[in-house]
Formats: C-alpha cells, structure tokens, sequence
C-alpha cells in the first residue's frame, strides 16, 4: 500500500535521511523505530508531503505521490497525527474531529454526528464539548488519533502517539490502535516504546542516523547487535554477551 | 429566553426608525454602516485569522464602482451592487492567492493588504477614470430606484438589509464545512493541511467572500455620501475602523461586529460631545485598542466566556 524507495533529506549539510527503503503492506501495522535524531520524523514529513524530499520516490496504493501537497495526501487516503500534537487550541474537542470528518462529507449535522461518534469511541466523550487546550497530555494525543480518524484514512501515520503516556493509557492505546486495524485501517507507526511495538507491529524498521540499520519482526530487531548498538553505544551488543 | 433573544435584536434594530430625531437615525445608520464593513473583515480577519490592514481596497473598489458605472455611463446603482461585490471579490481572490501562495502570514499579510490598499488610493488619484484627487460627486436624485434616500431612516434600512446578508453568512460560516475549515486554519495550519485543508484555496476564497461584502460597504456609503475620493475610498482611516470594530467587539464571532460598531460610535459620539479638537478621535481609537488588548482579548463578546 505504501512503498517508499531512496528517499533522502539533507538540512544544510547534515544528512537527516539516507535513502530510505519501506513498504506497508495493505492491512499492516508496521513501525518504524530508531533514536532520538534518527531521522523517523523528517520521514514522516516527507511520505505526508510536509518536507519535499531531495531524492527518492513515494508511492501510495500504486500511484507516485512524490511532492504532492499534504492535503492532497490526506483526500488520498494518507493521514498523519503530530508527535508534539496539534490541536486547534481554540475550538471545542468535537470541533476538532469534525474539521477532519468535513474531508467526507459537507453536511454540518453529518459531520459532527461522526465527530461525536468517533471521540466517543476514542474515550473523549465526557470531553467532547470542553475546549481542546484542556486535554491532558493523553487526551491530545487521542484527539489526535480522533481527527485522523474521521478523515476515514486508507493509511494512518502515527507520530509517538504513545509517548509522554503511562503504561495503563499505553495499553489502552494499544487496543485503540488494533481497534483502528480491525476496522480496515492500514497502520504506519513511530513509536519508542517497545512494549507497544512488539505488541502490535508485524514488521519494524530500525532507522539510526537517517539510514535503516535492520527490519524484521519485533523479536528478530530485540536480538539484532546492529541495533543494540544504534540505542546503547558501540561495543554494547558485545559486552552484553559477554556478561550474558 | 432562546425565542425572545431574537425578537429583541430585531425589535432594537429597529428602534431607530421611531427616533424622533434625524441625528440619531443618522448614528443608527453609521453604527450598521461599520458594522456591515466591520463584519466583511471578520470574515477574513476573525473566522479565518487572516488579519488585515488594507480592507479599504475591498471598500474603495465598491465605492468607486458605484460611483464610475452612474456616472459615466448611467448604470443603475442597484446593478451597481452585485457588480461591486464580484470585483470586491475578485480583488481578494486576486490579493489573496497572490499573497497565500507566496506563503505570507501574519503581520507580513496584513502588511502586504495595507501596501495594496495604498497601490489602490495612489492609482484612484492619478487615474482618469476616477477623475483624480477630484474625486467623483454623484448628483443628487433622490428615490428608491437610484438607491439614494433623503430620509436617513430609508438609508438605514437599507444598511440594515445589508447587514444581515452580512449576519447571515457569520451565521453560515458558523456552521458550515467552510466555517470550519476557515477555523482549522486559524488555529493550526499544519494540522489543518493533515487533515486535507487546501490552504491556499480556502483562504484565497475567504478573502475573496469578505472583500465582496466589504464592497457592498463602498456601495452604501457612495449612495448615502454621494461622494467619492481617493482617500476616502482608500484612506488607511477606513481599514483602522473595521478592525477596530472587530477588535472591540470580538474577531471571529457573529455578533462581535455589531457589538463592536456600537461601542465605537458610542464612545466616539460620547467623546467628540466633550472634546471637539481634530485628532481626539483617532488617539481615543488608539487608546481603546490598547485597552481592548490588554484587558478585553476576546472583545466584548468575549466577556463572560472563558477558555477553559
């Protein structure tokens, strides 16, 4: 569904992505993992048509989508959240989601009859009338998840929806996240949190400065040394054999 | 409560025709005048957050098109009106995509409608058409069917029909796709391009449907001044006072342009009873923004709502 080839960035000289490779397959969760700085989110930008990559092709459900602008991605079936959430801080949490169901609709009752149907079922509705700046870290990040929603994705791009959580919200999210698959919905997630992403992801990439060090199923990228060092230094994979 | 409301709004808008005294119908009449110019900037400044300094070129544009299709060439100002809406609105279609593509927000938007705006006041004082510093005087022929009435009450119904088209697309935007899509934009340009706003378009088209109502302004006020020049077509003076009147009555409400046009020509009346010196009244503007600013964020509609 979402095949990604050679995609590149570089800010001034210094190379955030380095030829990228990545396919989602239709029905998929599949996520993309690496450190701080490993470029994930400047990924993110470029496959969403926020950042215009310097090489490299992106192509969705067959077509080449390469610089296409966002909201042309997003009427295409491509919809991304933000790792530092975005909400329209001025208007009330339904009014939010119901900006994202208007990408299907233009029927005002419509749209916010959806909009109260899907933050219900994200656990947003005792909120839904309050305004959106008094979300909790928690609730952003389902709003998040709620607006995207109702733009009825083909693909959903997660950027750390997770992070900032705390294990009981994680899990929470995580059977959100399933819910979302169940219903058709083809998954693409950053995520740090392990435990999350071995519950939920078939395939991980692992990104380390800009470039992919390994993918494979979470069990495969947990035993690989390549990525052991990418998180805790050079050397470590080895030592921690060493002192087994 | 929810049915009374609107029989009393109607009930006060109408109020002034029983007035007994034409300086008063006179105020009524300016007071729906700014609002109707006020409530064309909240299209784009409020709902949309487009902020603006130069919507007297919307207002001069329909002024003089009112003014020029009479006079020159004898066109009936009733048809003058449409005809001052759509070249109002293809000035902000034209304003708007140019600035919007170009990615200008903020103070360097509002920068750029102050610069046309001023393009417009120099082109209408060396321009033939609109005879220069000269300006144009439409000649007095008093009559519902040229749009010019010697009784201010008839002049005020007329600003009052045009104010609530005004009211009505407030109302509209705020409950449609578009209203919220204008919204989105204001609060977020990002998460509303992620969620399939076209930016571009959509402010394009909201500077487009504001500089058609403000034209209808410049219509109003060339048939009840009968009077049109370069600066008081495109003078800076007129941009300050719709903003101002949304300021104080709250951007991005229904009712802040209302709310705000009275409040302004109160104090302003108020003001102007009690000191009479040239130039008080634009330094009091300056002082009531300040306040507005500082203590009032939301305007007066704001009041009493707080943002939890």
């Amino acid at each position: 569904m979402l095949e990604v080839r050679g995609l590149s960035k570089s800010f001034g000289g210094l190379a955030a992505v380095k030829s990228v490779d990545l396919d989602v397959p239709q029905g998929s969760i599949t996520a993309l993992i690496g450190p701080n700085g490993a470029g994930k989110t400047t990924s993110f930008a470029m496959i969403a048509g926020f950042i215009r990559p310097d090489a490299g092709t992106v192509g969705f459900n067959g077509q080449d989508i390469t610089g296409w602008r966002p909201d042309r991605i997003a009427a295409a079936g491509m919809v991304r959240t933000f790792q530092i959430t975005q909400p329209f801080a001025g208007l009330s949490v339904v009014e939010n989601i119901r900006v994202g169901a208007f990408l299907r609709t233009a029927d005002p009752d419509a749209a916010t009859a959806k909009a109260r149907e899907i933050g219900t079922r994200l656990g947003l509705g005792p909120m839904l009338d309050r305004n959106a700046a008094a979300l909790t870290v928690a609730g952003r990040k389902r709003l998040e998840v709620a607006r995207a929603l109702a733009t009825e994705p083909k693909l959903l791009l997660l950027d750390e929806v997770m992070a900032g959580l705390n294990p009981s919200e994680v899990n929470e999210i995580v059977a959100l996240i399933r819910d979302v698959r169940e219903g058709g919905v083809t998954i693409l997630l950053i995520e740090h949190i392990m435990q999350a992403v071995a519950a939920l992801a078939g395939q991980v990439y692992v990104l380390a400065e800009g470039a992919l060090i390994a993918t494979g199923t979470a069990r495969e990228i947990a035993a690989d040394p390549r990525v052991i060092e990418a998180y805790l230094g050079h050397g470590a994979a080895a030592r921690m054999a060493s002192h087994g | 409560m929810k049915r009374t409301l609107p029989v009393l709004i109607v009930l006060a808008a109408l109020a002034p025709l029983a007035l007994p005294s034409q300086f008063l119908v006179d105020l009524a009449m300016l007071t729906a005048f700014s609002a109707l110019i006020g409530q064309g900037w909240n299209i784009s400044g409020g709902f949309a957050g487009l902020t603006s300094f130069g919507h007297a070129a919307f207002f001069g544009i329909g002024a003089y098109t009112a003014a020029i299709l009479q006079t020159r060439w004898g066109i009936n100002p009733w048809f003058g009106l449409p005809v001052a809406a759509m070249l109002g609105a293809a000035a902000g279609a034209g304003i708007g995509f140019s600035a919007f593509r170009a990615g200008l927000r903020g103070s360097y938007f509002a920068l750029v409608t102050l610069a046309f705006s001023e393009v417009f006041r120099i082109a209408a004082n060396s321009a033939g058409i609109t005879r220069g510093g000269l300006g144009i005087l439409i000649p007095l022929r008093p009559g519902l069917a040229n749009f010019q009435f010697t009784d201010r009450r008839a002049s005020y119904l007329v600003a009052l029909a045009l104010l609530s088209l005004a009211m009505a697309v407030a109302f509209w935007l705020r409950r449609s796709r578009f209203g919220a899509r204008l919204a989105a934009l204001r609060e977020n340009e990002d998460a509303a391009a992620a969620l399939g706003i076209h930016l571009v378009r959509t402010k394009t088209q909201a500077l487009a449907l504001s500089g058609a109502i403000t034209a209808t302004g410049g219509v109003l006020y060339a048939q009840t001044f009968l009077y049109v020049d370069p600066s008081i077509a495109f003078g800076i003076e007129r941009s300050v006072e719709m903003l101002l009147v949304v300021m104080i009555g709250g951007a991005g409400t229904v009712w802040g342009p209302v709310l705000g046009a009275i409040a302004l020509h109160l104090i302003e009346d108020t003001s102007r009873s009690l000191i009479d010196t040239p130039g008080f009244a634009p330094m009091l503007y300056g002082v009531v923004l300040l306040a507005i600013v500082a203590f009032l964020p939301g305007g007066i509609a704001g009041i009493g709502r707080r943002h939890a």
